[in-house]
């Protein structure tokens, strides 16, 4: 096709530049809708991904389908047991809940002292003393909440759990109030309710995982239940399912068995606490995915429209344009170039307002990014719009503004010139 | 030059055929200026429009420097009006956002000419209209008459074998009509065919021949002394 080729002609687009250049009022307004299309895309894609990608930093201090369970008191009577009774948890209920529940990858009970009950014990180092809570914890418990050490130190290992060795793992808050500011506390000795306890590790303080302090005390289990005396019991327990697993399943499974083991009703729901951060979780997840689908919609709805406004706006172009076309039939051009030069001015106006629109868009997520870059409570990290995406909006915009343009551009061409030049 | 035999052209007004030509026959040497009149109604806009391959005939034969000039796609028209007539109208047609020279150069623009040529061709045919000064002007910054040499200067950019003027004086006060006229005149004395659609008789008797239409037939086709004009 002949007209094709006028599409890789320069005279073709001075033609366009110039009828484009020397119709401002109307390009501008024309390519406004468009412009206006793709920057809110840009904008709402690009802060749904920033919001996503907080999210996802604010959670980096934590396994992202975990879920902590602990014991209180039954509110219904059952099968001898009281109201107001506490079912206490067991070690032997720690390998029948991982059995019965294959989606479990890690489970690991815990003691502690001062966080939920009991009183912080007092903590000596030389002539400096404070009260910190005290966990008794086994080594994959640093699995589950992700623990970050700091260089030279490490974690409870089985050897400290079969040795019951008298090992703690401090807190950034721990080492700050006992020792010297620039004193190293690894190999140094603290003293718990007046039982030393040499330091290992200091673990690094985020305030993302949601419980704890930045001064807590961490041993081995097994030393725990030696000193405070507690047997096989324990009081709380961390678990980590795979995956795949969903977290609120995993937790109504967890609880269900632990009822059954405990003596519980089905019935009570207080018997036992918990809390299920994987939930939690995959409910921000869910919901910041849900605003990237959201923006999508929205952005490809309002980049419609905006075409479908500059098609709209074309077509009163040409009936505007209409005595102009008849001149230039009369004097040769055929209806191949008049309506190549019609879809060539609609696309080229939609891919200017496109670009814009990216570029504009792309400048506020700049200048959101630095403004909510020192705001450390807003989930808000680098707001980018995959290229990918970006290109497949371009594409949609070229695409429908070609396939718009000819709707104009047959108009321009089915006016007869010798009555398009009666119009005046 | 133009050959037509046995015209016919009706238009459909809703139920009713308008019958607007009714059988001409009519032919034109090269070099020929002739004036086609009558008063409105008469079919001469719709003799000139068909002349141009602006509009079709119903019946008749039409040659155009020995081409048949039948059965084309617009397309086709398109390249013919182009390459074969030049043309002039009352109202002017120039593009309004483009300067003097840019609306001369357009029928170039079709022809596939390249940029340079195109200004420089434009360029000659606005110096001969006497406009040379004029080439960056917009149609809004000229009077009148000087629209209708720049619209002269277009249809003969592409060096046609035919000029049809519709009315050229139309729009124009009479002092211009006659500069406009005597450029028409000057441009036939270098051999061009031009065909001057007009209701005024003193326009008409600037022409070489007059054709006189009325009812959709010629009713005087006569070749009559020229009224040159001299003083302008």
């Amino acid at each position: 096709m002949n007209s094709l080729k006028k599409i890789f002609d320069r005279d073709t687009w001075d033609e366009i530049f110039e009828s484009i250049s020397k119709n401002r009022t109307r390009t501008v307004i024309t390519t406004i809708g468009v412009f206006w299309g793709i920057f809110i895309y840009i904008a709402l894609a690009g802060s749904a991904t920033g919001l996503e990608n907080g999210f996802d930093q604010a959670f980096s201090g934590i396994s992202k389908n975990s879920m902590g369970f602990w014991a209180q008191s039954r509110s219904i009577p059952y099968k001898g047991y009281e109201e107001g009774s506490r079912p206490i948890f067991k070690i032997s209920d720690v390998d029948y809940i991982q059995q019965r529940i294959p989606e479990i990858e890690y489970i690991s009970p815990g003691h502690q002292l001062g966080a939920f009950s009991g009183s912080a014990p007092i903590v000596v180092r030389g002539t400096k003393t404070d009260n910190f809570n005290i966990f008794g914890n086994y080594p994959n418990y640093a699995t589950i909440t992700v623990k970050k050490l700091f260089d030279g130190g490490r974690w409870i290992n089985d050897e400290d759990m079969r040795l019951e060795r008298k090992v703690a793992i401090i807190g950034e808050g721990t080492r700050d109030r006992l020792f010297e500011i620039d004193e190293d506390p690894i190999g140094k000795y603290i003293k718990i309710n007046d039982i030393n306890f040499k330091v290992v590790g200091i673990h690094k303080y985020s305030q993302s995982s949601g419980f704890g302090s930045d001064g807590d005390i961490y041993i081995p289990f097994t030393t725990f239940a030696k000193v405070y005396n507690t047997g096989d019991d324990f009081g709380f327990m961390f678990i980590s399912g795979y995956d795949y697993v969903n977290p609120e399943y995993l937790e109504t499974v967890v609880l269900d068995n632990l009822k059954l083991r405990k003596n519980v009703s089905p019935d009570d729901g207080r018997a036992f606490g918990s809390f299920n951060i994987g939930a939690l979780f995959e409910s921000i997840i869910k919901f910041s995915r849900g605003m990237v689908f959201l923006s999508l919609v929205v952005g490809i709805a309002t980049i419609f429209a905006g075409v479908i406004g500059i098609g709209n706006i074309m077509l009163i172009a040409v009936k505007e344009r209409t005595n102009e076309l008849g001149i230039r039939r009369a004097i040769g051009a055929t209806p191949g170039e008049v309506r190549v030069q019609i879809i060539l001015e609609m696309v080229f106006l939609t891919i200017l307002a496109g670009l814009i629109g990216i570029i504009v868009g792309s400048m506020l997520l700049f200048l959101i990014n630095i403004g909510t870059a020192s705001l450390e409570d807003f989930p808000f990290t680098n707001p980018t719009v995959p290229l990918l995406i970006v290109f497949g909006a371009f594409t949609t915009m070229i695409t429908l503004g070609t396939l718009i343009g000819f709707i104009p551009a047959e108009r321009a061409v089915s006016i007869k010139p010798i009555d398009a030049l009666r119009e005046e | 030059m133009i050959e037509i035999k046995n015209l016919h052209k009706s238009y459909e007004m809703g139920a009713n055929s308008l019958h607007v030509l009714k059988g001409i026959n009519f032919s034109v040497k090269d070099g020929e200026l002739v004036a086609i009149m009558g008063s409105s109604g008469s079919g001469k806009s719709t003799l000139l429009n068909i002349l141009g391959m602006l509009d079709t005939a119903d019946a008749g034969t039409y040659h155009l420097d020995n081409i048949k000039i039948a059965n084309m796609d617009e397309t086709k028209a398109a390249n013919y009006r182009n390459k074969f007539l030049g043309f002039v109208f009352q109202s002017f047609n120039l593009i309004n956002y483009k300067d003097a020279l840019e609306n001369v150069a357009l029928p170039l623009y079709y022809q596939g000419l390249p940029r340079k040529d195109r200004q420089k061709v434009g360029l000659e045919y606005l110096d001969k209209v006497g406009l040379k000064e004029w080439s960056d002007h917009l149609p809004s910054e000229l009077s009148g008459g000087q629209k209708q040499r720049v619209a002269i200067a277009r249809a003969m950019a592409s060096n046609p074998k035919v000029l049809l003027a519709d009315e050229p004086t139309g729009a124009l006060d009479s002092t211009t009509s006659r500069e406009v006229m005597a450029l028409i005149q000057r441009i036939n004395n270098e051999g061009k065919t031009i065909l001057v659609v007009t209701h005024e008789n003193d326009i008409a008797n600037m022409c070489k021949r007059i054709v006189h239409l009325k009812d959709g037939i010629i009713v005087e086709d006569k070749k009559i002394k020229q009224n040159i004009i001299k003083d302008v």
